[in-house]
């Protein structure tokens, strides 16, 4: 190759250094206002929520208004005054389902997952492969069946029924059991077995402690889907003090809207949104990770 | 006999016994309810007023009624609308933000920041999401009073075909496509970075490398998103529920299949909801079939790279 060439190259190297340059800059600033544009999208709702649980009813129907109101203490107390809707009650309700729910159906997949995991026995292949396959059958086409028995066990308005099924729970075992093939050595337990560790210990005081990343984020997930669950409740609680967070907001809609205080229905939606917006904004790095951690991957 | 007892301990017992639980409680609070949702599916069984029609025993004539008489096919076709208008957009938004978030070359900023923002929604409990759209898209609501001082009419969101099924639409939109781009994400950085490399050394540009390597491997994961949200799909109710107050309104355009199950549920009409059930039942468990084959095929693929892994260390 001649000096000039290379040199006519290189010329022409620079000049698309710069062009490549305003590419990308004009690139990312398209990608900002793409993502802002989301953002916005996505938390538009949620800022009218805030700023309406601040806006007294006739404040709200005036029209909207980007700023705060005065009313946030008089609404809270109306809400927490309102007998038809016991929103604290629903609340300590939805808590206890949700919070059962999640340390039953994270434990008990764990052991699952250690069954599994750690032993050799003939049903193994079977009993693996009837956990995947029945993975994905959702729970509403069982309902009729789960409604009706529980009524003739007289377990209508009782928790039982929405809290001991999340026991098998065959997604939160798939999650843990992917994590436990990736960190969970077999000579631990092996190990454990020589210093005479019974099986039941090695589960809970080396097994256990060891898959906490992956427990905690499974907990967080099962709780929130139990504090979301609205179908089977609705079918089995119609007893005001037993009613679950879900079913309050379903009877605040099917109330006559307008004759509310609308303060009052932006609040009581708060109630059952901002807890979770609350715990998801002190856990977000972990719970976005999560969603991928032990999961499957392309 | 003693001897070997010693030398050989098998701890087989012990995977049965924590296998218990998850057994017991499965098949007394899933599959006999399965069961006899089936066997109620062949059972004329209703109330009029406060008279008990049934039990009779009538065969398919559940499954006749339902599927040639009843408007389970309308609702179907409703809840299939639907769901296409939440996952066409959530599926191009996703792509379009994982290969950004991913991108090496333009390094944007705050990609924590956003992630966090998109995913939130996921959480949020739908029924009260939905409440909030109802109270924010109502006539009087914030939306048509900006609408409004704009100068435009008011516009009924939930009195318009196109009105109440955009919002449900933008609702399940809005809720899943921050997880569809986590996924998607952890799937384009599970691709091995030499090939972007090599492609980008030959002197492809970003678009051609997206289409003609990104793309086609991850297709199984994007296949994969698009059937599990299939199925979350036909269980779409909380939502529609909710901001219709169970009536898929205007006329019914709205109205999902587990609405219509669930009314069944409601009014104890067991033959019909049984018959409902089992034809749901077949359909998301012919579309497992596909996600039960992606991940087992999965699990397959994660074995054999261990395995060539532990190959390698041993010959190191």
């Amino acid at each position: 190759m001649s000096n000039s060439n290379k040199a006519s190259a290189s010329a022409k190297g620079a000049n698309a250094g710069v062009k490549d340059k305003i590419i990308l800059t004009t690139e990312r600033v398209l990608c900002y206002i793409v993502l802002i544009l989301i953002t916005f999208l996505c938390l538009f709702s949620f800022y009218v929520l805030i700023i309406n649980t601040t806006r007294s009813h006739p404040d709200i129907q005036k029209g909207f208004s980007f700023l705060p109101g005065k009313s946030f203490i008089v609404n809270m107390k109306n809400v927490l005054a309102n007998e038809n809707i016991p929103v604290i009650k629903g609340m300590f309700n939805s808590l206890f389902v949700a919070a059962c729910s999640a340390i039953l159906s994270v434990y008990f997949s764990a052991l699952t997952a250690f069954a599994i995991h750690a032993y050799n026995f003939k049903l193994k292949k079977f009993a693996f492969t009837f956990i995947l396959l029945v993975m994905m059958v959702p729970t509403q086409v069982s309902a009729l069946g789960f409604v009706k028995m529980m009524g003739d066990w007289h377990l209508l308005n009782s928790y039982i029924p929405l809290i001991v099924p999340s026991v098998a729970a065959p997604v939160v075992f798939f999650f843990i059991k992917q994590y436990m093939d990736s960190v969970l050595p077999m000579e631990l337990i092996e190990a454990a077995r020589i210093d005479g560790a019974r099986e039941f210990r090695i589960f809970n005081q080396i097994v256990l402690p060891l898959m906490k990343p992956a427990l905690a984020v499974q907990m967080i997930f099962t709780f929130v889907s139990s504090w979301n669950n609205y179908f089977i409740p609705s079918l089995l609680i119609n007893k005001a003090d037993k009613k679950t967070l879900p079913l309050l907001i379903a009877q605040l809609r099917s109330a006559d809207f307008l004759k509310f205080d609308m303060g009052q229905v932006y609040m009581m939606i708060a109630f059952a949104i901002v807890p979770v917006i609350i715990v998801y904004i002190c856990l977000s790095k972990f719970i976005v990770r999560g969603v991928t951690l032990g999961g499957v991957k392309g | 006999m003693n001897k070997k007892k010693k030398k050989f301990v098998s701890y087989a017992k012990w995977g049965y016994i924590f296998l218990i639980p998850f057994f017991a409680v499965y098949i007394v609070f899933s599959l006999i309810p399965l069961i006899s949702t089936f066997y109620n599916s062949f059972f004329e069984n209703y109330m009029v007023g406060l008279m008990q029609v049934g039990p009779k025993f009538v065969g398919f004539d559940n499954y006749k009624a339902i599927l040639f008489n009843g408007d389970t096919l309308l609702y179907l076709k409703n809840t299939m609308i639907m769901w296409l208008m939440g996952f066409i957009p959530q599926i191009l938004i996703s792509l379009l933000l994982a290969s950004w978030f991913t991108d090496l070359r333009l390094r944007l900023k705050c990609t924590g920041f956003f992630k966090t923002i998109i995913y939130m929604p996921n959480l949020i409990m739908a029924s009260a999401f939905a409440m909030l759209f109802y109270a924010i898209f109502a006539d009087q609501g914030p939306i048509n009073n900006m609408l409004n001082s704009m100068g435009l009419p008011t516009y009924r969101f939930l009195a318009e075909v196109a009105g109440a099924r955009g919002l449900i639409a933008l609702m399940n939109f809005l809720m899943w496509f921050g997880n569809t781009t986590i996924i998607l994400m952890a799937a384009i950085m599970g691709v091995d970075p030499c090939l972007f490399e090599a492609a980008r050394i030959d002197g492809a540009n970003s678009r051609q490398i997206f289409g003609k390597i990104t793309l086609p491997l991850i297709k199984p994961i994007l296949a994969y998103t698009l059937i599990t949200s299939l199925i979350g799909g036909i269980q779409m109710f909380d939502v529609p529920q909710i901001l219709t107050n169970g009536n898929g309104n205007p006329d019914r355009t709205s109205m999902t299949v587990i609405m219509y199950l669930n009314k069944h549920l409601y009014s104890k009409n067991y033959g019909m909801a049984g018959a409902l059930s089992v034809i749901l039942f077949i359909v998301t468990a012919l579309l497992s079939i596909f996600v039960f084959n992606y991940i087992t095929k999965d699990m397959e693929a994660a074995g054999i790279r261990k395995a060539k892994k532990k190959k390698a260390k041993e010959a190191k």
